[in-house]
């Protein structure tokens, strides 16, 4: 399953790089990537993990990168 | 700028006043710390909290950490004014960096523009502005004039102008009406129209163009891998360094343990990678930007940056190179007028409606007269017999003037030559050919002058007809009387030929061409207006059917490529050359600091030359 949430109050570059290389490292994301000049992140989960508990992580990760930025996916605020 | 800018903005105002009558005041001793205190906390307590925040989150080595260890360090060995400089001018360099990073997201924003927010219903004789997710295919939608078109269909009543230049970059408008298709994304100028939705919002071509370019970063360029890995590493080993420089050198040569410490805080306070690793992306975004706001859709920075390498380019002739329309080119009559060998030819084709038969009644212009026909017979392979006004006409092949024993005359001109005969009579003959695209041999001129190494033709059509296009248009290799699977074999056998760093582009209209799009290096579709699996075949797709395009398409892959180079070697050279100078004790603070936002600001400025590419 793949997708695009937006990051809002994203303000390093460098961190979005470190949030890249540690959403890519939990289990069942297969591929993330941020693009910090959008603002979008596109994540890709395996299926046969529950969506919400990987979110749920991704979320936590960026927060422990980047204290303001916050996940927002269809209007669904995370971490 | 926005909010939050404006207020960094004013804190770093304040702050600079502050720290200049700091400088300006004699005082000493706590007096003089505090002085410079209030400026260091009005213009950096943001980064000291997040800082120690950071920290307990067990983040370290993120460059707030970097900035405040440089800076309180500085505080520890007495620098008082170097340590108030580094922070005003990291805080000005940040500052700088989001003004423009946001103001280039706006621009590529504003380029982005096409999504359609509502479609009009009619229900009741009210117009009702309805989600366009929500309108099925068979809906009939209204587009009133200014308004975006906000789903593919076809035009059922009125007729407009329509303005496609936000997905072709083409300015002059489209005209419409009923009968015709239309493209989501585009603006109706001035007519009201009402269209017949044939495909969802999300088929619609302005979804697909628009996931099209938000997902193209998902796809690096390799300067951006190169800088992921760079950053990796470059931050450590800065940190490493400058604890080793603090720390040894005073233990072999028992000199001031404070001159070394400051030279370790100059490798602090330049061991953020930031200006690469925004201006890099930055870079790739502004190519991609500049590129679709001339319709042509790169599908990742990667194959933008591959295109600057191309080496060979390979053509598909039909809908490529050439229009593929045929028209009548010339009419060569024996005994009779133009005019009558050209009626006779059409009119016996009138009840046929292959191609060939379609381009000899639009040469004709006039209404067919069929009652004139009692009677038709089409010979497979060769053509048509027909009796018109009593008179037996074949109309077709050279081999069909064999076969009925007309002594026919061969022609020069190329194309294919429909023969005419009348009652066994020879009467002349009509060329039909596939007319060349107006930019076709602009488009060859340029890619030799962009040093392409190789231009090539592939084509299904016979020898003749090839051999003549290539020849027209100076494209240096023609192979014809291909079947689609010997067009894959044709790629291949080229892709063996070039070096290994030149890459082999292959360009079609994305029609049954998918294979070849897929083996070659990098495949362009042509003409994605009207063709959605267009879009999903190729790397990079143009939305109109130009030619030309290709060749602007590589210039902005190198200069892209070529800005990005710059700022590699522009940003990494100024460090490296501060990180010596400053382990050389030769360089101080407040010159580690300007270089290091000095290069920042430079390597974002540079990188927003890519999405102002003009020509």
């Amino acid at each position: 399953m793949k997708k695009t949430f937006e990051l809002e109050n994203l303000h390093c570059a460098n961190c979005a790089l470190n949030m890249e290389n540690a959403i890519r490292k939990i289990d069942g994301v297969q591929n993330a990537s941020i693009n910090f000049i959008t603002r979008r992140m596109t994540v890709k989960i395996t299926d046969a993990v529950s969506f919400e508990a990987v979110i749920k992580k991704v979320a936590a990760a960026i927060k422990r990168i980047d204290g303001c930025a916050v996940l927002e996916l269809e209007g669904v605020y995370y971490g | 700028m926005d909010k939050k800018q404006k207020y960094t903005m004013i804190r770093l105002i304040a702050g600079a006043v502050l720290f200049i009558s700091a400088y300006l005041i004699p005082a000493a001793g706590w007096l003089r710390l505090l002085m410079f205190l209030v400026p260091y906390a009005v213009m950096g307590g943001d980064i000291l909290y997040n800082a120690v925040r950071n920290v307990f989150k067990g983040q370290l080595l993120d460059e707030n950490f970097l900035m405040s260890a440089a800076t309180v360090g500085a505080f520890y060995i007495g620098e008082y004014p170097e340590a108030v400089a580094v922070m005003l001018f990291y805080q000005i360099g940040e500052l700088f960096q989001s003004y423009a990073v946001g103001k280039s997201r706006r621009s590529i924003a504003d380029l982005m523009d096409i999504r359609p927010d509502y479609a009009n219903i009619e229900k009741d004789g009210k117009l009702i502005k309805t989600d366009p997710e929500q309108i099925l295919i068979g809906d009939v939608i209204v587009v009133k004039p200014g308004e975006k078109i906000p789903l593919d269909g076809t035009v059922q009543e009125g007729a407009a102008s329509i303005d496609t230049s936000a997905l072709t970059g083409e300015s002059l408008p489209r005209k419409v009406s009923s009968g015709d298709e239309v493209i989501s994304g585009c603006v109706n100028m001035n007519g009201l129209i009402k269209v017949v939705v044939n495909r969802t919002f999300g088929e619609s071509t302005v979804t697909k163009i628009l996931d099209l370019v938000e997902n193209s970063a998902a796809n690096k360029a390799k300067p951006e891998y190169f800088i992921t890995k760079f950053s990796r590493w470059y931050t450590p080993a800065a940190v490493a360094g400058a604890l080793l420089l603090a720390v040894i050198p005073p233990l072999l040569f028992r000199g001031s343990p404070g001159e070394w410490i400051r030279r370790a805080l100059i490798f602090l306070v330049i061991s953020c990678p930031c200006a690469l690793v925004i201006s890099i992306p930055l870079t790739f975004f502004g190519g991609i930007g500049s590129a679709s706001k001339r319709g042509i859709l790169v599908k990742g920075a990667n194959y933008l940056e591959a295109l600057s390498d191309s080496e060979i380019v390979v053509f598909d002739k039909t809908g490529t190179l050439t229009k593929g329309v045929f028209y009548v080119t010339a009419v060569h009559p024996e005994k009779i007028s133009e005019a009558m060998l050209l009626e006779l030819a059409a009119t016996a084709e009138s009840y046929s409606d292959h191609p060939i038969s379609v381009s000899l009644a639009a040469a004709y212009k006039k209404d067919i007269d069929r009652t004139r026909v009692s009677e038709t017979e089409e010979i497979p392979g060769h053509g048509i017999r027909a009796v018109i006004d009593g008179k037996t006409v074949h109309v077709g092949s050279s081999r069909l003037m064999d076969i009925i024993g007309s002594k026919w005359n061969p022609c020069s001109h190329q194309g294919s030559i429909v023969h005419v005969a009348v009652d066994g009579e020879y009467a002349g003959h009509i060329v039909i050919s596939d007319e060349i695209k107006d930019d076709s041999a602009q488009t060859i001129k340029e890619l030799k002058k962009l040093r392409i190494l190789k231009t090539v033709m592939l084509t299904g059509d016979r020898k003749a007809v090839g051999k003549d296009v290539a020849k027209t248009l100076d494209i240096d290799e023609n192979y014809c009387e291909l079947l689609p699977q010997d067009k894959v074999k044709h790629i291949e056998m080229l892709m063996a030929k070039k070096s290994g760093k030149g890459k082999l582009v292959f360009v079609g209209d994305g029609i049954n061409d998918a294979p070849v799009l897929a083996r070659a290096d990098i495949g362009i579709a042509m003409g994605a207006l009207g063709s959605g699996s267009a879009i999903e075949a190729a790397d990079i797709v143009l939305m109109d059917d130009k030619p030309s395009k290709i060749p602007v398409a590589i210039k902005i892959s190198r200069r892209t490529k070529k800005i990005a180079v710059q700022n590699i070697v522009l940003a990494l050279g100024v460090k490296f050359i501060a990180l010596l100078l400053g382990a050389l004790g030769i360089a101080n603070l407040w010159e580690a600091v300007f270089a290091d936002v000095g290069v920042s600001v430079l390597a974002v400025l540079n990188s927003t030359r890519a999405l102002k590419q003009t020509e």
